[in-house]
């Protein structure tokens, strides 16, 4: 069961030899020239006015709840689009009712402003 | 002595044609990305009237390698207030995670080789597909590490906006590729290939197709969707504070993603090494890999001419554009694909 993954597993160790490589090569093969304005972090010439640190939009949050929320349905549906053949017309009103219901819930949130960006 | 090497051989072949597999598809990788930066820069000087780069090498294809190496021996400046160690591992995320995608994707027919069965891919996985959409969605947390850990304030907003692009983009791909499944009825994406021996998927289920090309480049953050790194207001995005090759690491993250996405649209809804029509024309073991290669190649022009073509959209515009018109959408489609493969 788990030889099939034995190829991704390679890949994994080749992938993370590469980018640790990479990152490793860069930092030792390049010149080194460092004083305190290099340092400092950019803004267009000007030293940093406003801290990074500051409130943003709450709609960000929103969007990764509302993700959460759908992907998961999103997930209950994989097994059920696998199995489709065999589940005939049983699966098929069966998923046409939770889909209707994932539909209502966007609509929802949707009449609601929670899809509106301003 | 030989004996006991090739007894070593035979017990452990599955490691080593693995290994070597996965070794010539890592480098294979590795070098189309400066092949795929060439072909960029050369039509999109040929679509705006222009020659495009020319001059070192023949039709100067060697200038992104001579790039690469530039960017090597470059400094690598750290910005002082950053955080060090998420610095140097947002890069590496990016690069990692774009690799190992790679890694579920079969580009041809099986052959026999030695006596052995040997298929183009580094892993057949029964569940391929939920595997690619794993380890592809985990390239999200490089660009949000890059933004956090570089303490910039354009950073943090490219990386806020890049988030919430691709998260909200990936419940269109995973949706759309439902429609595919529903008529396959397999994960496994040599299975899939398999099942579109006679029609591609393409002819069964065009919204589909448009729904997951579309959404697949929002997800690799390419023109039109390129909001994360829009130049004009966010300076770089989340790699504003990147240098040398840790800067091209972002690059080369993206092209790889470009890649796979046009390799996942190939097989999802082109039939993979399938070549209908031209199938006399193919010769065995080699044939399904140009073919595959081909199909990849069309799409990565294609991906490379929206560019040039399309302005990039305001960033209010792409979300509603992603929660209003393409998730209903594709919950639609998956509505008319089940009812039709009922009937």
């Amino acid at each position: 069961m788990l030889e099939q993954y034995t190829g991704a597993f390679l890949m994994l160790i080749i992938a993370i030899g590469i980018a640790v490589g990479m990152v490793v090569a860069t930092s030792i093969l390049g010149p080194k020239h460092r004083f305190a304005d290099k340092a400092e972090p950019f803004e267009c010439g000007e030293s940093q006015i406003v801290s990074p640190h500051q409130r943003f939009s709450v709609k960000f949050y929103l969007v990764a709840v509302l993700f959460i929320l759908f992907d998961i349905e999103a997930v209950f549906l994989f097994p059920w689009a696998v199995l489709y053949k065999r589940l005939g017309v049983f699966g098929f009103v069966e998923m046409f009712l939770f889909l209707i219901i994932l539909g209502v819930g966007l609509l929802y949130v949707w009449r609601r402003g929670g899809l509106d960006w301003e | 002595m030989i004996d006991t090497v090739t007894q070593f051989l035979s017990d452990n072949l599955v490691l080593i044609v693995g290994a070597v597999k996965a070794a010539i598809i890592a480098v294979a990788l590795l070098s189309s990305v400066p092949l795929l930066v060439w072909l960029e820069r050369r039509l999109m000087g040929r679509f705006q009237v222009r020659l495009g780069p020319n001059r070192v090498g023949p039709f100067g294809l060697a200038q992104p390698f001579a790039d690469a190496v530039k960017l090597l021996f470059k400094e690598s400046i750290v910005q002082g207030s950053a955080d060090k160690f998420l610095f140097f591992l947002a890069p590496a995320v990016v690069v990692f995670t774009a690799i190992v995608t790679f890694s579920a994707i079969p580009f041809g027919a099986s052959f026999t080789l030695f006596g052995q069965e040997i298929g183009p891919h580094v892993a057949n996985i029964n569940v391929g597909l939920l595997f690619v959409f794993a380890i592809s969605s985990m390239g999200i947390y490089g660009i949000v590490l890059a933004g956090l850990a570089s303490n910039n304030k354009y950073s943090l907003m490219g990386g806020l906006r890049s988030s919430a692009q691709m998260i909200s983009y990936e419940l269109t791909l995973g949706l759309a590729a439902l429609g595919v499944i529903i008529v396959s009825g397999s994960l496994n994406l040599v299975e899939i290939v398999e099942d579109q021996a006679v029609v591609p998927n393409i002819i069964l289920q065009p919204l589909a197709f448009i729904l997951f090309f579309t959404a697949g480049v929002a997800e690799t953050n390419r023109a039109p969707f390129d909001l994360p790194e829009a130049e004009q207001e966010l300076v770089a995005g989340f790699h504003t504070e990147y240098t040398g090759m840790k800067f091209a690491m972002f690059f080369m993250g993206e092209y790889i993603n470009m890649i796979t996405m046009s390799a996942m649209v190939t097989v999802l809804f082109l039939g993979g090494w399938n070549a209908y029509f031209f199938e006399f024309l193919v010769p065995p073991v080699i044939g399904p890999i140009i073919v595959f290669a081909a199909k990849v190649f069309l799409l990565l022009c294609v991906f490379i001419w929206l560019r040039s073509t399309f302005p990039r959209i305001r960033y209010d515009r792409l979300m509603t554009f992603g929660w209003k018109v393409m998730l209903p959408l594709a919950v639609l489609n998956l509505m008319v694909a089940g009812f039709f493969k009922v009937l």
